[in-house]
C-alpha cells in the first residue's frame, strides 16, 4: 500500500489524541502499519495539540513540512498553522468554527476571518473540505464528540486504508459506553460530509 | 486486567513509547520502579503508578531524582530488578549519586531511563544524555523505534546483570510521545525478595575501597565494549561503499530517505543501539569498507567523534562527516525531509522535494499556554502584584506558575532550573541590594527548594519566599508530592506539612494565605514584605483540575452585569483569564470555561461581576 501521511491540529481539551489513538488501534486491527507521534508543547490546556498518524511502511514517525497526504483541522486558525505541512496535492479537513485563542480574546490580535481562510487554504491545495463540525457534534448530542466527526470526514474520503465501519467498531469497543450513541452519530454526520467529495 | 499485564506473548498491542518501555520492564520481572515526573519521562512513572497494585511491582513517585535513583538502585544492589525514570535534566540531579554507583554497581538487573528533549518541547535545555554514558562508564541503549523500547528495556536487565553495573536506556521525546505496534513477550517471574550480606568493606566508598571499584568499573567497561561489538542492536544494512553512522529515531529518517533516493544498493548504513561503549570492531570494520562516511545523529556529535577516533586507530583518512559544514545542526531535533536533503546533498544526488505550502500571513494570532481558568496561581501573583508591584525581583521555579511570566501578571524574572528560585534569590538580593520573591511550587519545593531555603534563613538573606502549595505535581500530570493528600488517590501514606516544615527550620515570619481571599492575602503580603530578613508565605489552595480528578465539582459561573460595568477591565487587564472575551468593545465571560473561582469579582470596582443563577 501507499504511504499516507496524516497531520490533526487541535487547540488541548478538543479530544485529538484520543481520535489519534482510535485511528491507531483501527490500524492495528486492519493489520495497517501505524506509527504516531505527538506534541503537546508546554501546557496541555489551551495550547496547540499536533499528532502525525504513518499509515503505511514508513519507519520515520514524524512528518516533514510539505509532505502531509491529509491535514485534519479542529480549528480553523490551528489548521491555517499547519498549513505548510501541505503540499498542492494536500486533502485539507477544516473545521470553520473558530476557538479564539486568548490572545485575541483580549484583543492584542485579530482572528483572521475565517471564510477567507479557508479559500486560502482551498486555493493551495488539491481540496479544503471545510465544513462546521462543532455544530454537528452539537446535533449529535455534545461539542465533545466534534472528534468523532472529524474522524468520521477521514473515514468520508476514502483515502485511508481503513473503512468506516472498522473505525466504528474500534470506536466502539475503546470509549465509553455511555457516549457510544452519541459518537456514532458525531462520525456518520462527519461521514456524510465528505463522502464522496474527494475524486 | 491492565492490558499492560497480559501474559499472551506475541499478541499485538498499541503503545505510547513510555508504555512500551513499562512492559519491557514487566517481561524482565522487574519488582522495583522509581521516578520524579518530567516530560517527556512522565508516563513511565504513571504507568508503573497505575498498575502497581495489580502487578506487585512496588513503586514509588521519589522527592527529586537523585532520591528515585538511591531508591531503585539500592534494590538492585539487594539483587532485586528495578527501574527509574527520569527526563534529562533529571539526570543531572541524580548524576552525584549516579557517578559513584557505578563503582559500587548492581547483582539485580538496574535500568536507568533518561528521556532526552532535542528542541526542548518542554525543557529549558536539550543536554544530549550519551554523554553520561562517557562520562559515568555505564552502557547505553538507544532504541530506534516503540517495538524496540520494549525490546531494549528487557535486554537492559539482563545486560546489566551480566555486567553488574546500571545501564542507561536512553530515549528522545519522539520515542517517549510515539505509539506504535510491539509485540508482546513473556513475562519472567519477578523476584521481589532481595538480600545484602554484609561486605562493608566492599561497599562503602571509601577511598581504600573506591580505588579497587574503579579499576573494576574500567574491566566492567571493557567486557561492555565486548558486548556492544556483538550487539544485534548494532548492525549494518544496505550496501555499497558510501557509509551512513547513524542511531536512535535518526536511523528511521536514514531508512526512509535512502528508499526515497533509492540509494539502498549504493549506501551501507551502521545503525548503533548500542552506543556505549561504542562497538570498537564493528565500526573499524565499516570505516574500512567505505569510500565516505556521513554521521547522522540529533544533538551532540558523539558517534561522529568516536568514529573518527576509531578512523585514526587504524589509518583511515576517508571523509566523515557529520555536524557543521552546512551538514547537520548541533541544535534542535531532525525531520525526514532534513535529513534526506542533507544526505542527497554530501552523497551527490538530487532530493525530490515536495514544495510545503507557503501561505504568508501577516501576524497571524498566536496560542500561548496561559494559566488555567480558575488557577490559584493566578490570584496568588495577582495579589503579589498589587501588593508590590514591580518592585521586588522576581525569582521563580519550574513548573504550571513559571507561565506566570507573561504579562498581565509578570511574575517571573528569572528562572533556570528545578528549585533554584530560591538560592538565586539570595544571590540576587545580595548583589542588587534589592528585596527578592521567589515563587517555587510544593513539589519543587520538596525537589530541591528546601536545602535552598535553609541556606537563606542560616545567610540571613532579605527575601520572601512564596511556596505556591496546590498539593499536586500539576505541570507533569498531578503526580503526588510529599504534600499531597493520598487518602484522594487511594492510599495512606502520611503528607507531610510544609508549615511545620519552614517553623521547624526556624523561619520567624510564616504566613498562611488562601489566594482567593484576594484582599486579606494582599495584606499579609504586605505584612511578610515588610518584614525585615526571610519571611514565608505559603499560599494554598488545591488545584482545580487535580480537584476534577477525584471529587465531583459543583458547576457554578460569572457573568458581567453591563446594567454596572464600567468598561474599566481591571478584570481582564489584571487577570488574564482565559475565561474572559471581548464582545465588540464589552468584556464578557465564557460559561463554558469559568469555574467559579470569584478573583474577578474581587478585584471588579464597580462589583459588577454577579454569579450566574441557574437556568439564567
Amino acid at each position: 500500500m501507499d504511504m499516507i501521511r496524516i497531520v490533526i491540529v487541535a487547540v488541548g481539551g478538543q479530544g485529538n489524541l484520543l481520535a489519534s489513538h482510535l485511528l491507531g488501534e483501527a490500524a492495528l486491527a486492519h493489520e495497517v502499519p501505524v506509527q504516531i507521534s505527538e506534541i503537546h508543547g508546554m501546557a496541555q490546556r489551551g495550547g496547540v495539540v499536533e499528532s502525525s498518524i504513518l499509515l503505511g511502511k514508513a519507519q520515520s514517525n514524524i512528518i516533514s513540512p510539505g509532505e502531509a497526504d491529509i491535514l485534519v483541522g479542529f480549528e480553523p486558525l490551528e489548521t491555517l498553522r499547519a498549513i505548510g505541512k501541505c503540499n498542492k496535492d494536500s486533502i485539507v479537513l477544516s473545521n470553520t468554527a473558530p476557538l479564539p485563542p486568548f490572545t485575541v480574546a483580549i484583543g492584542m490580535g485579530v482572528y483572521p476571518p475565517v471564510e477567507e481562510t479557508m479559500n486560502l487554504i482551498g486555493a493551495q491545495v488539491r481540496k479544503n473540505i471545510a465544513f462546521d463540525a462543532s455544530s454537528l457534534a452539537r446535533q449529535a448530542g455534545t461539542l465533545l464528540s466534534l472528534n468523532m466527526v472529524m474522524l468520521g470526514a477521514l473515514a468520508g474520503t476514502g483515502l485511508i486504508p481503513i473503512s468506516a465501519d472498522m473505525l466504528k467498531q474500534t470506536i466502539s469497543e475503546k470509549t465509553k459506553k455511555a457516549f457510544l450513541e452519541m459518537n456514532i452519530k458525531a462520525f456518520d454526520l462527519g461521514y456524510a460530509v465528505s463522502a464522496g467529495a474527494v475524486h | 486486567m491492565n492490558e499492560l499485564l497480559l501474559d499472551s506473548p506475541g499478541e499485538k498491542m498499541l503503545m505510547l513509547g513510555n508504555e512500551a518501555i513499562v512492559r519491557g520492564a514487566i517481561e524482565a520481572g522487574a519488582a522495583v520502579a522509581t521516578c520524579y515526573p518530567g516530560t517527556p519521562s512522565s508516563e513511565i512513572g504513571d504507568t508503573f503508578f497505575k498498575i502497581q497494585k495489580e502487578s506487585g511491582i512496588y513503586f514509588e513517585y521519589a522527592i527529586n531524582e537523585m532520591v528515585a535513583l538511591e531508591v531503585a538502585a539500592a534494590a538492585a544492589i539487594a539483587g532485586v530488578r528495578a527501574m527509574c525514570s527520569m527526563k534529562h535534566v533529571g539526570v543531572n540531579v541524580a548524576a552525584d549519586f549516579l557517578m559513584s554507583l557505578a563503582y559500587e554497581g548492581v547483582k539485580g538487573g538496574f535500568v536507568l531511563v533518561s528521556a532526552d528533549d532535542p528542541s526542548m518541547f518542554s525543557s529549558q535545555n536539550e543536554q544530549d544524555n550519551r554523554m553520561y554514558g562517557k562520562f559515568s562508564g555505564l552502557p547505553v541503549l538507544e532504541p530506534s523505534s516503540i517495538a524496540e523500547a520494549k525490546e531494549m528495556a528487557r535486554y537492559a536487565f539482563d545486560l546489566s546483570e551480566m555486567l553488574k553495573e546500571p545501564v542507561i536506556l536512553r530515549t528522545t521525546t519522539r520515542i517517549n510521545h510515539s505509539t506504535g505496534v510491539i509485540s508482546l513477550g513473556p513475562i519472567a517471574g519477578k523476584n521481589s525478595q532481595g538480600s545484602f550480606p554484609k561486605e562493608p568493606l566492599r561497599n562503602t566508598l571509601i577511598p581504600s575501597v573506591s580505588t579497587k571499584l574503579h579499576k573494576l568499573l574500567l574491566a566492567n567497561w571493557e567486557k561492555a565494549a565486548g558486548e556492544s561489538d556483538q550487539s544485534p542492536y548494532n548492525f549494518v544494512s544496505g550496501e555499497g561503499k558510501l557509509g551512513i553512522i547513524t542511531s536512535g529515531v535518526s536511523f528511521n529518517y536514514v531508512s526512509d530517505a535512502l528508499q526515497d533516493l533509492a540509494l539502498t544498493s549504493r549506501v551501507s548504513v551502521l545503525r548503533i543501539g548500542f552506543s556505549h561503549p561504542l562497538p570498537d570492531r564493528l565500526i573499524k570494520d565499516f570505516i574500512a569498507k567505505c569510500e565516505k562516511i556521513l554521521v547522522v545523529e540529533e544533538l551532540e556529535p558523539y558517534l561522529e567523534e568516536g568514529v573518527k577516533v576509531k578512523a585514526q586507530e587504524i589509518g583511515s583518512v576517508i571523509p566523515i562527516k557529520g555536524k557543521g559544514d552546512g551538514l547537520f545542526s548541533r541544535a534542535y531535533e531532525f525531520s525526514p525531509s532534513m535529513v534526506r536533503k542533507v544526505i542527497a546533498s554530501y552523497f551527490g544526488v538530487t532530493c525530490p522535494t515536495k514544495e510545503a505550502v507557503n501561505i504568508d500571513i501577516p501576524n497571524i494570532p498566536q496560542r500561548p499556554p496561559n494559566l488555567c481558568a480558575g488557577c490559584p496561581h493566578r490570584a496568588t501573583y495577582a495579589a503579589m502584584r498589587q501588593a508590590c508591584g514591580d518592585e521586588p525581583i522576581y525569582t521563580n521555579d519550574i513548573g504550571c506558575y513559571t507561565l506566570g511570566v507573561l504579562p498581565p501578571l509578570s511574575m517571573s524574572d528569572l528562572s533556570v532550573c528545578m528549585g533554584a528560585s530560591i538560592g538565586m534569590g539570595s544571590g540576587m538580593g545580595t548583589a542588587t541590594g534589592r528585596k527578592v520573591v521567589s515563587f517555587i511550587g510544593d513539589s519543587t519545593f520538596f525537589h530541591a527548594g528546601i536545602p535552598g531555603l535553609i541556606n537563606a534563613l542560616h545567610n540571613g538573606h532579605n527575601q520572601t519566599v512564596v511556596i505556591m502549595d496546590n498539593g499536586t505535581t500539576s505541570m507533569t500530570g498531578f503526580q503526588p508530592d510529599p504534600g499531597t493528600a493520598m487518602e484522594n488517590m487511594g492510599f495512606n501514606n502520611l503528607s507531610v506539612s510544609i508549615e511545620a516544615l519552614v517553623n521547624g527550620i526556624g523561619v520567624k515570619h510564616v504566613t498562611v494565605v488562601k489566594p482567593f481571599k484576594f484582599k486579606k492575602t494582599v495584606e499579609q503580603i504586605k505584612e511578610a514584605i515588610a518584614f525585615p530578613g526571610l519571611s514565608v508565605i505559603i499560599s494554598r489552595e488545591i488545584c482545580p483540575m487535580y480537584e476534577k480528578t477525584f471529587k465531583k465539582q459543583e458547576k457554578r459561573s460569572y457573568f458581567v452585569d453591563h446594567s454596572k460595568c464600567k468598561n474599566h477591565r481591571v478584570c481582564l487587564n489584571t487577570l488574564a483569564c482565559p475565561a474572559f472575551y471581548l464582545e465588540g468593545e464589552q468584556v464578557e465571560i465564557d460559561e463554558a470555561s469559568c469555574i467559579g473561582c470569584t478573583l474577578c469579582v474581587q478585584v471588579c470596582p464597580e462589583n459588577a461581576i454577579r454569579l450566574k443563577k441557574i437556568g439564567e
